[in-house]
């Protein structure tokens, strides 16, 4: 199993080594976003605003305003959750903030629906200027915090606190904005999932190849902007799409791709999977994942039913 | 320095006349203050040079006064005196309320209140991690103090010791809505910042001698300041001081000529 914050954690750190415009903010959620090492190494580039994520976000607007390179770590129910005006000012003003919003999702399980961002796809997704990206595995986490440094304008990184399985044998090429990934091929249908989804999309899959079902899994850890090629690719090679996500169905990936489709003439049916205009609950993962449909069952279920098997 | 205030005044008028919409109170009442920082050798900047190194910087907080930053950037030579007519206009690089780099030497986006001090503060922070000594200015609105996120601010500009940031809070004791003690009381003003670890100063507004003298010292403070500059909104126009109606309202053709007529008496 990999740790996607560990990798993002790591990145920061070799970031922090070979250049010293980055900088790290936290909200007093130093360890759990796995920035420690980046304050014991670099303590002069290290600012802790206490609990505060509103200055966390217009501190680091100024400090992108001197020619730092910051990247802020909370939890995304709290950042973008208290500071969306705060990172609009920031998009309007094309800075260089990166913002990683971690324990997203009904995967942060005990701590409960308080704790569960489900929406932060959506509030970000809708910002001017924001490139929006999801790692799946801690490879693909610290890929994503090079490309987010390269990156000239803001950059919303989705965090998740379980571990997930490294998927780096399945990979033919390095992360890029604006890029998805095929980690199985197959033409029957085709399965789109960001962050923790991409495991079970791909365990979903073994169970409908049981079946003689061929399935494509893409990996769309780049949500804004999409790769429309791949996606308008999958509808057309394929005879049902199927995108996974641990976030509201409202304003996340299901929500990008269907906006995208819906400007083609595609006739491929569609569904969406993921929490459905609800708040989550206290919970291991696995319980709440259930409850809420986000297993490789439902998933395979769901493919069966679009196909009319 | 009176009679660069006086023009510059007659200028936010004028915009806001022309657009028929803007916030003349606020922007009259720290004209004095402004007029001081770009005029009066407080602020080091390079017109030709907008983003000189060495500049200090102005981080404007409340937005919505806009015009009396443009036209102090105008005066100053940053861009011509003649675009602040498309103050407000469509395709105009004079915003309703700031945007960073529109027009040369706006430092900051800021519109949404209790935001400008948070990028003041990152602003000051940078500066320190880099040993330079620029000054960071915030000009904040008393009614933005009822705004978390300022004294989020405050409590870190302390915790880092920011003694290249001063905060100036325009004292005009009116929001939009009304007078701040009523709608919000703010105070004791001087008390809750002298409690969050700062400075404080309080000085008349529109006194150029104690604002050059308080402005020139801040500069070698030791400690992050705060100074609350009282001032007078609408100051210069008989009808619109003290008058909470003109917090964002444009005057109509009778009250431009009026207000027009009482600002070249004051040069």
């Amino acid at each position: 199993m990999s740790s996607i914050r560990k990798g993002l954690g790591q990145a920061l750190l070799e970031l922090g080594q070979t250049d010293e415009r980055v900088v790290v903010l936290s909200a007093d959620l130093t360890d759990s976003m796995r920035v420690s090492e980046f304050k014991k190494t670099f303590p002069q580039r290290f600012i802790d605003v206490g609990v505060a994520e509103q200055n966390l976000a217009g501190v680091a607007a100024g400090l992108a305003l001197t020619g730092k390179i910051p990247f802020i770590v909370s939890f995304a129910v709290f950042s973008p959750g208290f500071n969306w005006s705060m990172i609009r000012t920031i998009c309007y003003s094309n800075l260089p903030v990166k913002i990683i919003g971690g324990h997203a999702g009904l995967a942060t399980g005990q701590d409960g629906a308080t704790h569960q961002a489900l929406e932060d796809l959506s509030l970000m997704r809708v910002m001017p200027k924001m490139t929006v990206l999801a790692p799946a595995d801690e490879n693909e986490a610290k890929e994503i915090i090079t490309a987010a440094y390269q990156h000239s304008g803001p950059v919303y990184i989705r965090s998740t606190r379980i571990d997930t399985p490294d998927l780096t044998s399945l990979k033919k090429e390095k992360f890029a904005i604006g890029r998805g990934q095929v980690l199985k091929i197959g033409n029957d249908v085709a399965l789109i999932a960001y962050g923790s989804m991409v495991a079970r999309a791909l365990e979903a899959a073994n169970q409908l190849q049981a079946q003689n079902i061929n399935t494509r899994v893409i990996n769309m850890s780049s949500l804004k902007p999409l790769d429309k090629q791949l996606i308008i690719q999958a509808f057309s090679q394929t005879h049902a799409v199927v995108s996974i996500e641990d976030h509201q169905k409202a304003g996340g990936l299901g929500s990008a791709i269907a906006e995208l489709i819906s400007q083609t003439s595609n006739q491929t049916p569609f569904k969406i999977i993921g929490v459905d205009d609800q708040f989550g609950q206290s919970g291991q993962t696995e319980e709440l994942y259930q409850k809420y449909g986000l297993t490789a069952d439902n998933i395979a279920q769901t493919i069966r039913n679009l196909l009319g098997h | 320095m009176r009679k660069i205030a006086a023009q510059i005044r007659q200028q936010i008028i004028e915009m806001i006349y022309s657009a028929q919409s803007g916030h003349p109170a606020g922007s009259l009442g720290m004209t004095d203050v402004f007029t001081v920082l770009y005029f009066g050798q407080i602020l080091k900047f390079k017109p030709q040079e907008p983003f000189w190194e060495e500049r200090d910087y102005l981080i404007l907080s409340n937005g919505h006064i806009c015009p009396v930053l443009y036209a102090c950037l105008a005066k100053a030579g940053f861009f011509a005196e003649t675009e602040l007519k498309t103050f407000r206009q469509f395709n105009s690089r004079l915003q309703g309320h700031p945007h960073l780099g529109s027009p040369p030497g706006v430092e900051n986006t800021a519109g949404p209140l209790g935001q400008g001090l948070s990028q003041a503060v990152g602003v000051a922070l940078g500066l320190k991690m880099e040993q330079k000594t620029n000054h960071v200015f915030c000009v904040t609105s008393d009614g933005e103090h009822q705004e978390g996120q300022t004294w989020e601010s405050y409590m870190l500009a302390a915790k880092y010791k920011l003694n290249n940031l001063t905060v100036l809070i325009d004292r005009n004791q009116i929001q939009i809505g009304g007078p701040t003690e009523e709608i919000m009381p703010i105070e004791p003003l001087k008390y809750k910042l002298a409690s969050f670890g700062f400075d404080v100063a309080e000085l008349d507004g529109h006194n150029f001698e104690q604002l050059v003298a308080n402005l020139k010292q801040t500069k070698k403070q030791l400690a992050p300041t705060a100074i609350i500059c009282h001032t007078i909104p609408g100051k210069g126009v008989s009808f619109m001081e003290n008058n909470f109606d003109w917090h964002g309202k444009a005057p109509n053709q009778n009250e431009f000529e009026q207000a027009m007529k009482e600002l070249k008496n004051y040069e």
